[in-house]
């Protein structure tokens, strides 16, 4: 067997079966979605991760079954479909303590009585909460997905996404722990939430804001469309782009919808030309900031409404990629200016522009000269080391601060090589691939701006820049006596 | 050394002042020559890396790279350094004068003034030697020539790059270059220098001009010269690492997706540069400094300074001064108002070009 399970003794395995099966408990019986750790507008979830998830449900579930027991006694427990019954009412003579706990299955006709009425707190959508935490109240660990009354027997344990690692086995009463696949008696088909938020979201769209910092000529306009591989750069939208230095900063942002294999995506893409052209570059980072200010108002504004909009429209910066010159030195004084005001408020990931004109021994020198740069100031940029949940995200993204500013190239032209067609730029002396993780860093910067990070860079920018300044505001408002310019706001605070 | 000796000269006709060139060489060389050039620039763009690729030394062994803090306070400098260089008998005195700190900081109002002060310094030191009574030991630091380094990054000359080079262009002659030019295709490169020719054209910035040749040249001298002029500015690469390509070892740098050699022209203006600089221009951009730079400050210098000696009727200077036509103070006083009115129009067409150029954008 390779399952990292500690052994259980078969009171315990039985106890934890039941009230996996028991679905309210207590934090849940106020609310029936408080467990439920992912928030309402969750929806727009990146599907990929959903997948990966829900591969990660299928592995379990087959290594479950492969390994069959358990261990002491759990054989009789795990068995599926007629035989729950009756374990069960021997469990019940055994765990007295759980008689507090409420139980609901739609097959079990008897339940302990004094807690039946919990049961229509359950939600109806079929995502139940695991709960162990009896006595201790301990809040539910993740969302089990589950489907209707699938099934009974198709393979025995979905995998339960736990915040705990280990348990002890309770002596009297469940407590700390979150039930495992193995524990549970058949499949409940919890999983199949996957499905339904996949459709959803497929139905629904995602919106994601992306801002390109930088001075002119660094290239923010053809790694933005070489990024989303189409025209969304403000370059190819206006049709009469100069390439002139504007006298100052102005923002400008453009919006494309781009589907990809059904999925729907609403791409705003903001620039800001003008930005540190200029011989005195003083508070040139102003107007960005005003900007990224304003969209969080916006959003509050919506919030706090009495009759607010299901779905509020979110034009908040979600990411924000600043360039820097390949000068191979260190950071110059308008980067650190620019990004330790930024870097409060909103995810900054910086990138090397034009990286092709560094050596790789060039590269990492000043890769490493810019991490202590950024240490020495005390910038925070994207990922930040707070904001990692658990081990597996922390080592992901130790890997990834590892190698930030990522060196990028970005073209739009494409050449032969090899016979293939790559994107690249042509010199007398080579053919620079873009997409090439030995020649440039760009598909790293793909890789997680769109395809690992996307989620969960929206998620950065609502749990913690969002609510950061939501709280700022809202006690500043307090002391300064009201919502400002409100008298058409409707806001119940 | 060649006689010339046509054949229907008697040779009693024959005088011998054709060796005179031969003389002058001699002695050049037992003398030796000097050349100052000045490199400004932002950090970052390979001034060091191109200075020790043209002149194969290495200057800045010990340069200390500043750590975040002190960066940001950070003011524009002059630092010299001097080397000898001798080639084939041939002594030069070369003195490399750096600007770090140029562009650097955010607010880079006026960054050009240290530098500009450094180069009247220079000129008024040798003023003030020419004009003492011990001649015979002249240190002559004038500023010869000026690269300035044109990031690549960009569409064009940024706003300080146009202020620099005007503030510097009755100074010093100024040679722009496109900097780390291996960041950009051919094709991009060529754009580049378009635009930038343009521009410089259009605000009128007087950069150092190749001299015509004479039209007694051979014919491939003139076709180099051409190609001289019309690949300028030049897009530099710099190097002094040495790799292998194809069993020769040149000096280049090594990426991934191939090997940028510095010396190849096809690959870079590298070559042309050093040609320039050094194998043909670098008499003639002594000479410009000598007598045209030199010479405006020079009179510049004189005439402030007996003006200044009109209006409070004392001798300042420590040179004797030649009797010069000086008007006396009325018409004076008219120059100067028709001066003033002359800048004051000049303003307002200025203005106006300002806000033309506003509504354009």
């Amino acid at each position: 067997m390779n399952q990292p399970l500690v052994p259980l003794s078969p009171l315990a395995v039985e106890m934890s079966w039941v009230s996996c099966r028991s679905l309210s408990c207590p934090s849940v019986r106020s609310n029936p979605l408080e467990g439920v750790t992912e928030p309402a507008h969750g929806l727009e979830a990146d599907v990929l991760s959903w997948r990966a998830s829900r591969s990660r449900l299928t592995a379990w579930r087959l290594t479950c079954a492969e390994s069959g027991s358990l261990g002491v006694g759990s054989s009789r427990v795990l068995e599926a479909g007629p035989h729950r019954l009756k374990v069960e009412e021997s469990e019940r003579t055994e765990a007295p303590a759980l008689m507090e706990e409420s139980e609901r299955t739609e097959k079990t006709p008897k339940d302990p009585s004094p807690l039946s009425e919990e049961q229509q707190h359950v939600p109806q959508r079929g995502e139940r909460a695991l709960q162990t935490g009896g006595s201790e109240g301990q809040p539910a660990v993740g969302a089990l997905p589950q489907g209707g009354q699938e099934g009974q027997g198709s393979s025995p344990d979905p995998k339960v996404e736990t915040g705990t690692e280990t348990r002890s086995p309770p002596p009297g009463g469940p407590q700390g722990g979150v039930l495992r696949g193995p524990d549970l008696l058949g499949y409940v088909g919890i999983e199949a939430v996957l499905d339904q938020m996949r459709r959803k979201t497929m139905k629904a769209g995602f919106e994601f804001n992306i801002m390109v910092v930088g001075q002119s000529g660094l290239g923010k306009s053809t790694l933005v469309n070489t990024l989303f591989k189409s025209k969304v750069s403000r370059k190819s939208c206006s049709p009469n782009y100069e390439e002139k230095i504007s006298k100052t900063v102005q923002l400008q942002s453009v919006s494309h919808v781009i589907e990809e294999k059904g999925v729907r995506m609403k791409l705003t893409v903001i620039d800001t030309p003008g930005f540190g052209d200029q011989i005195n570059n003083d508070r040139c980072w102003e107007p960005v900031v005003k900007h990224v200010n304003e969209q969080y108002e916006k959003y509050l504004k919506e919030e706090l409404r009495v009759n607010r909009q299901r779905k509020i429209p979110d034009t908040r910066v979600h990411c924000c990629i600043y360039f820097l010159p390949a000068s191979g030195h260190w950071l110059r004084p308008i980067d650190v200016e620019f990004m330790k005001r930024l870097g409060q408020i909103v995810s900054i990931v910086p990138v090397i522009a034009k990286a092709d004109t560094l050596t790789l021994e060039e590269r990492t020198e000043f890769k490493q000269r810019i991490r202590q740069d950024l240490v020495a100031n005390g910038i925070q940029v994207y990922p930040q080391k707070e904001n990692d949940e658990d081990a597996e995200e922390r080592l992901l993204n130790n890997t990834i601060r590892e190698s930030i500013p990522f060196a990028v190239v970005g073209t739009d032209r494409e050449h032969q090589v090899n016979g293939h067609r790559v994107l690249g730029r042509k010199t007398k002396w080579g053919i620079v691939e873009v997409e090439n993780v030995a020649h440039c860093e760009f598909a790293n910067l793909r890789d997680l701006l769109i395809r690992s990070h996307l989620e969960d860079l929206k998620q950065v920018t609502h749990d913690v820049h969002y609510e950061t300044y939501r709280v700022q505001r809202l006690t500043a408002g307090a002391v300064h006596q009201g919502v400002p310019n409100g008298s058409d706001l409707e806001s119940h605070l | 050394m060649t006689h010339f000796r046509p054949w229907n000269l008697l040779e009693k006709e024959y005088v011998g002042f054709a060796t005179l060139p031969n003389q002058v060489h001699r002695k050049s060389v037992k003398k030796g020559f000097d050349f100052t050039l000045l490199v400004a620039g932002e950090s970052g763009l390979g001034k060091s890396t191109l200075v020790n690729s043209l002149f194969l030394t290495d200057l800045h062994k010990d340069r200390k790279l500043l750590n975040a803090e002190e960066r940001i306070s950070q003011t524009v400098e002059i630092t010299k350094h001097t080397v000898d260089i001798e080639e084939k008998g041939v002594k030069l005195k070369l003195t490399i004068v750096d600007t770090p700190g140029f562009g650097d900081a955010v607010n880079n109002t006026e960054c050009w003034r240290t530098i500009e002060g450094y180069i009247d310094h220079q000129f008024e030191q040798y003023f003030r030697d020419e004009s003492g009574l011990n001649r015979k030991n002249i240190q002559d630091n004038r500023v010869h020539c000026c690269l300035y380094f044109i990031p690549p990054f960009g569409h064009g000359l940024r706003p300080v790059d146009i202020e620099f080079m005007k503030a510097l262009q009755e100074k010093v002659n100024v040679v722009p270059l496109i900097s780390k030019a291996d960041c950009l295709t051919p094709g991009e490169i060529k754009k580049l220098k378009e635009r930038l020719r343009e521009e410089i054209d259009k605000y009128g910035i007087k950069i150092y001009q190749f001299p015509d040749c004479d039209s007694d040249e051979d014919e491939e001298f003139k076709q180099k010269d051409k190609e001289l002029k019309e690949s300028t500015p030049f897009a530099v690469i710099g190097s002094n690492a040495v790799v292998e390509v194809k069993g020769q070892r040149v000096r280049g740098r090594l990426y991934p997706w191939g090997i940028v050699e510095v010396e190849n022209q096809a690959h870079c203006d590298f070559v042309k540069l050093r040609t320039m600089l050094i194998r043909t221009h670098m008499n003639d951009l002594k000479e410009v400094t000598c007598d045209v730079h030199y010479e405006n400050f020079r009179a510049q210098c004189i005439q402030t300074m007996t003006s200044k000696v009109n209006a409070e009727n004392r001798v300042e200077s420590p040179i004797p001064l030649f009797p010069m036509p000086t008007p006396d103070a009325d018409t004076e006083k008219l120059i100067k108002m028709k001066d003033e009115e002359l800048r004051r129009m000049q303003q307002m067409l200025q203005k106006m070009q300002q806000q033309m150029h506003e509504q354009d954008l």
